[in-house]
């Protein structure tokens, strides 16, 4: 507890009257509620993927978000929870996109000895791979 | 037993704990989630049982169930506030006795169910809440402070406008972006050095560790330097003091490097069971 002052969110005048840990850091708090902590399936039944959106959020609030850029994620910066520059329609789409297929495939009586089925897998695309490299470069004019 | 909230009620369940009546006195001073009082639901066929039970609220169901909670999970206010009041009971209840926390917003149609969830998983919470029994979640992070703020003595880089005319100004300029260089590369070597101290120093105090990511995202901007270390210790009580000491010991003399020690901690981090000891791959 070296500089509890100091830390953002750490400090809010609502949180004086509690012992010193109460004032930890959003951060370390989220961290912690959110990522640990032992898990019981509840009766409700938060949609993982909804969960799964927002743990990935979180984990970009918390972690480095240059690491996030590494790694090819940077859907947050058109996130409207996260930024004003949404592209809110093509997330949501996106979004309700992934959940009906994850209900789907959750509805599918899957054999216990089975991964997911066949049908679940899109199949090779031929025309992908027979599709004729295009040339769209112009070519420029000689010096 | 607390008043539930007008109209249809879920269970909120924050942590198992043991039913222990060391924290009868200690409930009624707890607010919970949405501002609901915090009770304790144990088996009351304990006998031969497991020892565990749960901390809970009654919430209302219309803020509660799937609908809603898809919904306010995205608001970071809400989220916040939640986070914070589950955190403010497992803290309460860690502060008299064993508790092992459960994830946020684990919901029970009614305290049958949840009661039900407890005669189930009973053994596997009783086995948790006696590995944890007299220990403490203590986190170390370690940031490296920005050079040029750690190095009162370093040459300040030259103001631009003033420097740009003078003969040699690029060549100090330059010497001044040299040290600036040297004295973050050295600030990293010590926050090396720093976590070595406590892998020797502080670890051989502890029952387990953990890593969780470094933070730096806008949650933690704070300018206070780059987080490079961000660890979770699980200390038994007794050696809390030298543990605490030693973390301290380990940056001593390391000016580059800050140090954040948090805690004490609920067990958050060491919750989950170990993994069970899997067969060596080939």
């Amino acid at each position: 507890m070296t500089d509890p002052m100091a830390r953002s969110f750490g400090s809010r005048p609502a949180m004086a009257g509690y012992p010193p840990s109460s004032s930890a850091s959003l951060a370390d708090i989220l961290e912690r509620v959110l990522d640990k902590g032992i898990v019981i399936a509840g009766d409700i039944r938060i949609n993982l993927l909804d969960i799964e959106l927002l743990t990935i959020k979180l984990r970009i609030l918390i972690a480095s978000v240059d690491k996030a850029k590494e790694m090819g994620i940077d859907w947050w910066e058109h996130d409207p929870a996260l930024s004003s520059r949404g592209r809110e329609e093509a997330l949501a789409a996106e979004n309700r996109r992934l959940r009906a297929e994850l209900e789907e495939m959750r509805r599918a009586p899957l054999p216990p000895d089975r991964a997911l089925p066949d049908t679940a897998l899109p199949e090779a695309a031929p025309d992908e791979a027979e599709r004729p490299v295009r040339r769209t470069g112009k070519r420029r004019p000689p010096p | 037993m607390s008043t539930p909230p007008a109209g249809p009620s879920l269970v909120y369940a924050y942590a198992a704990t043991p039913p222990a009546p060391a924290l009868d006195h200690v409930l009624p001073a707890l607010t919970g989630v949405a501002g609901r009082p915090v009770d304790l639901l144990a088996l009351t066929d304990a006998g031969h049982g497991p020892a565990a039970a749960f901390a809970v609220s009654d919430v209302p169901r219309s803020e509660w169930d799937e609908e809603a909670l898809k919904v306010r999970f995205e608001d970071l206010d809400w989220l916040e506030e939640t986070a914070r009041a589950h955190h403010r009971v497992i803290e309460g209840l860690a502060a008299h006795t064993t508790v092992l926390p459960l994830r946020l917003a684990t919901l029970y149609a009614d305290r049958a169910s949840a009661l039900a969830a407890l005669r189930h998983h009973g053994q596997a919470l009783a086995t948790g809440l006696a590995r944890l029994s007299a220990h403490t979640e203590y986190g170390v992070k370690l940031y490296v402070r920005p050079a040029a703020a750690a190095d009162p003595g370093a040459t300040p880089p030259p103001a631009a406008g003033a420097a740009a005319s003078k003969p040699g100004a690029g060549r100090a300029y330059l010497e001044a972006r040299r040290a600036q260089q040297h004295a973050r590369d050295d600030h990293y070597a010590q926050a090396r050095t720093a976590a070595e101290r406590i892998a020797a120093l502080a670890a051989p105090h502890t029952a387990d560790h953990v890593r969780h990511p470094a933070q730096s995202g806008p949650l933690t901007a704070s300018g206070a330097g780059e987080n490079v270390l961000n660890d979770a210790y699980l200390v038994p009580d007794a050696a809390a003091e030298a543990f605490r000491e030693a973390v301290h010991s380990a940056v001593r003399g390391l000016s580059g490097v800050r140090l954040e020690l948090t805690g004490p901690w609920a067990p958050y981090s060491f919750a989950a069971p170990p993994p069970p000891p899997t067969a060596a791959a080939p």
